[in-house]
């Protein structure tokens, strides 16, 4: 049976969703990519360098045709600045999805959830596919679900903190809550990490530093594929529940006397 | 006149078209949007758009990020 995941009826191939950010230079970064599998590719929106307009650009290396680009509003810390960057993002051509960020601190980078609503709302509106990155709380989840959102992205822990699924029981919860696909976004610092969302029910994973810091990024991206799909089938598959004692796995009877 | 590109004082030609001085910045109009005194232009409009003294210009594209 095939295992389709679909948001705002677009398939997906992949559920491992990496970010490009961090990388020595757009030949590891497409490496990367290749490596881990993904189909979708997040970037951010920055202006051009005017004094030096020739430099590369990401999107000759990741081609748009092969690979879907999610933009995202990474940097936005206002609701009227992530909307702004968001419809920036669309005019250029290449999709009309968004990872929506608004982050309500810099030091934790924790998204302002009030202000993510409001910028939800006002992009569904405009027709965008809307993907917020949000904290793993069940009852954002299911506002910004209200508000129209395709999918929700809850962290696992800290953007580029590598401190895994912190959660686990709110990410299920969120889960089981809400109808909408939910994409693990951030925390994710090995393979087991990402293992483990997938496990709990998460439809995918996004991440970024997870890969680009580990010392071999292109192993970490094959690791992390190898990962994710391992996951989703234990998912599956269904695990057997926890228990305290043993039950032995070799029959009982016929031992020798 | 003068106007801002991303922050930066330039000084153009009086009435140069948008798409003129996209070009003479060297800039490739393929996956760039432009943004001008907080209104998107589309890509459609850059062939029309007069440009005036004062005007704040954005033009982005994307980068690696996550």
């Amino acid at each position: 049976m095939e295992d389709k995941l679909i948001i705002a009826g677009i398939e997906f191939k992949s559920r491992l969703w990496i970010g490009t950010g961090k990388y020595k230079d757009f030949e590891e970064t497409l490496r990367v990519v290749e490596a881990s599998g993904a189909d979708v590719v997040t970037v951010a929106v920055r202006r051009v360098n005017i004094t030096d307009p020739n430099k590369e650009n990401l999107l000759e290396y990741i081609d748009p045709k092969k690979y879907k680009i999610l933009p995202n509003t990474a940097g936005c810390f206002t609701a009227e600045d992530a909307i702004r960057t968001a419809r920036l993002a669309r005019a250029a051509g290449i999709s009309d999805m968004v990872k929506l960020e608004v982050i309500g601190d810099p030091k934790t980078l924790f998204p302002d959830n009030e202000a993510l609503l409001e910028a939800t709302r006002v992009l569904v509106k405009e027709g965008f596919i809307v993907l917020p990155y949000t904290n793993d709380d069940p009852i954002m989840a299911r506002k910004l679900e209200d508000a129209g959102a395709a999918a929700v992205m809850p962290l696992g822990a800290p953007i580029g903190s590598g401190l895994g699924i912190c959660n686990p029981y709110n990410i299920r919860i969120i889960i089981e809550t809400i109808s909408v696909p939910v994409v693990v976004d951030a925390g994710v610092g090995t393979a087991s990490d990402a293992a483990i969302a997938m496990e709990l029910g998460a439809d995918a994973v996004l991440m970024n530093t997870g890969i680009a810091g580990a010392k071999d990024p292109v192993m970490m991206a094959r690791a992390m594929n190898h990962a994710v799909q391992a996951g989703r089938l234990a998912f599956k598959a269904g695990r057997i529940p926890k228990k305290l004692y043993a039950s032995a796995s070799s029959p009982l009877e016929g031992l020798i006397q | 006149m003068k106007i801002v590109v991303n922050g930066e004082d330039k000084n153009v030609k009086h009435g140069i078209l948008l798409s003129v001085l996209i070009g003479e910045l060297g800039i490739s109009c393929a996956r760039v949007a432009v943004e001008r005194n907080r209104k998107i232009v589309p890509p459609e409009a850059y062939d029309t758009t007069t440009l005036h003294e004062g005007d704040q210009l954005e033009i982005v594209s994307f980068v690696g990020g996550g």
